[in-house]
């Protein structure tokens, strides 16, 4: 059998440089200058980070808040381009980066969900196909035809992460999307993410919570201050990470707590 | 499913190409995503005037305002009225074009800013906002067009071939320089909120800065002569272009007025218009493209 090249993503020695702080006005600048302060400071939020993804892995992506998981992300699915380094990816790309992003506050979620179809790359006739099924999975009932502006942020991430899974991708990013989603929501959104996971889609799954990392990745990926800290296993990652020290305690509250986690909560 | 066995995962295979993931920029690309743009400039028009009760019929009332200021004060106080022949119609040509002209800055202007949401969603060609926001001013040219055959024809109006053509080029090179200010601004106004405010002033200078509320015979008078850069601003062309093709129509010795009140070498003018346009918006173009690189990380 001819050997096929399997790679889905590919990430090449990737950096972003972000600017600190921006100064808007000339008084600022001025006052900058005066001080011979340097008038912008930058920093790397993703330091020389390098991997290959196959086709059908999935991979978790953890590390503190502000490690740089949005950021890499947002390389990996085009949004922003790298200062330096090299990011290829081969198919569709669909997912939910950061909460509920994408959405006009001003119009009706009918509305959202075919101008957020059409920018994740489907066709009017394909939405249309799949409109019902969407709607059926957000589940936000009469408030469709209302401005996404009113909805309760859990209704937005609904609706938002129904019109992403519905996506036929081969690559699905998934950042945070369950932290604001009730329980009921977020194990039909876990369920679909293990089916989208099983139909050979690459997927790429940030999350706090290593109880749904377990269960939803073969490979964890660390970042550490824009550095890429581990690659490997997920058990493996997660004792590097340090996450799970009181996963096995008696203790009932924590028990709980980790019942939460395995659905996917953020801590 | 929540045992996701290495066995039960299907292979999947991707015939697409590994490419880098970020989108094709450029105007052209824009066109090959036809359908957002639809998208998109149908829900601009909805959102335009949301929420307000005349809705869309503000966007009459704002231009028709105008007239009527403009009528008024240069027509009746000035009197201008009583030496420019139809000066309604000679106001009204201007207007149309100066108003879409000027939307088109303007709402272009804002565009990427107003439409945050869906540039940090996907790599979509961000040409797409200010060419959406020059296609939704262009869909309120319609009416405006329709008003003003109607009066035309009531005073009169005939129709002629070489002013059909030349009404033509005079929309394109409105067109061709509103997307390319649009496309400039917007980007610009991402990194510095200033712009918007410096296209307000702008839109004053081009309202007052082409033959609309005066003729082009007032210009040619008072700097005899001189008119070089007075024509050189593309936007005289556009309106003079929309004035010879209604508005010269429309008076009593159509042959008069164009050979009084017209440039001469009005075509050639206009064809240069064009050019200049053109340049304009290659040069917004590579502008953009140097820009739009670092747009999503500025958006707040
Ligand atoms: N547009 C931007 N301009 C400047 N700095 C930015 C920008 N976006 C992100 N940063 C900074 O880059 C760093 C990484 O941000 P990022 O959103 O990737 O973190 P994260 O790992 O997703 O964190 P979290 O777990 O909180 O979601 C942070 O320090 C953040 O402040
Ligand atoms: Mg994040």
């Amino acid at each position: 059998m001819k050997r096929q090249d399997d790679r889905s993503i590919v990430v090449r020695h990737v950096s972003k440089t972000f600017t600190l702080r921006y100064h808007r006005t000339i008084k600022q600048m001025s006052v900058a200058m005066l001080r011979q302060q340097e008038l912008s400071n930058s920093f790397l939020a993703v330091n020389d980070v390098s991997f290959t993804v196959r086709q059908g892995e999935s991979i978790g992506l953890m590390g503190l808040n502000g490690s740089g998981k949005s950021t890499l992300l947002k390389m990996i699915n085009g949004i922003m381009r790298p200062d330096s380094g090299k990011v290829l990816t081969r198919g569709r790309i669909a997912g939910l980066i950061a909460t509920g992003a994408g959405f006009h506050p001003q119009l009706t979620g009918r509305d959202n969900v075919y101008l957020n179809a059409a920018i994740l790359g489907m066709t009017e006739a394909e939405t249309r196909r799949k409109f019902d099924s969407i709607v059926e999975f957000a589940d936000i009932g009469r408030f469709l035809d209302s401005p996404v502006g009113h909805y309760s942020s859990g209704m937005f991430a609904r609706l938002g992460f129904a019109v992403a899974i519905h996506v036929d991708a081969d690559i699905f990013l998934a950042d945070e999307v369950l932290a604001v989603g009730d329980r009921p929501f977020k194990k039909k959104c876990l369920a679909k993410m293990q089916e989208i996971r099983s139909s050979g889609t690459t997927l790429f799954y940030v999350s706090h919570a290593p109880g749904s990392v377990r269960k939803m990745c073969d490979r964890l990926l660390v970042l550490e201050k824009g550095t890429l800290g581990f690659d490997g296993p997920v058990d493996e990652g997660i004792k590097y990470l340090r996450y799970d020290d009181d996963d096995d305690s008696d203790d009932p509250e924590l028990n709980e707590e980790s019942m939460d986690e395995e659905l996917g909560a953020d801590i | 499913m929540s045992t996701p066995a290495e066995a039960t995962t299907t292979k999947r295979r991707v015939d697409a190409p590994l490419s880098p993931p970020w989108s094709q920029q450029g105007l052209l690309e824009v066109f090959s995503h036809r359908y957002i743009l639809t998208l998109l400039v149908r829900r601009e028009i909805a959102a335009r005037y949301q929420s307000s009760v005349l809705g869309l019929v503000w966007s009459y009332v704002n231009p028709m305002s105008q007239f009527f200021i403009y009528y008024f004060v240069m027509g009746i106080l000035f009197g201008r009225a009583q030496r420019t022949e139809a000066f309604a119609v000679h106001v009204f040509t201007g207007l149309i074009i100066v108003h879409f002209f000027t939307e088109t800055m303007n709402a272009g202007t804002r565009s990427i800013v107003r439409n945050k949401a869906l540039v940090q969603k996907m790599a979509v060609p961000r040409e797409m906002f200010p060419v959406a926001s020059m296609l939704v001013s262009l869909f309120h040219v319609v009416p405006q067009l329709m008003i003003l055959l109607l009066a035309t024809w009531i005073a009169g109006w005939h129709p002629d071939p070489y002013g059909i053509v030349i009404g033509v080029i005079g929309l394109l090179i409105s067109m061709t320089l509103g997307t390319a200010l649009a496309l400039m601004f917007s980007a610009a106004n991402v990194f510095l909120r200033d712009v918007s405010n410096a296209v307000n002033v702008l839109t004053n200078f081009v309202r007052f800065g082409v033959p609309m509320m005066y003729p082009y015979t007032l210009v040619a008078q008072r700097f005899g002569g001189h008119t070089t850069i007075y024509l050189l601003n593309p936007i005289s062309e556009a309106v003079l272009d929309f004035q010879r093709a209604f508005w010269v129509g429309a008076t009593s010795n159509p042959a008069h007025t164009a050979a009084m009140d017209m440039p001469p070498g009005l075509l050639w003018l206009s064809l240069r218009a064009l050019l200049i346009s053109l340049v304009v918006l290659a040069f917004a173009q590579s502008t953009f493209t140097r820009l739009e690189r670092r747009i999503p990380e500025r958006l707040l």
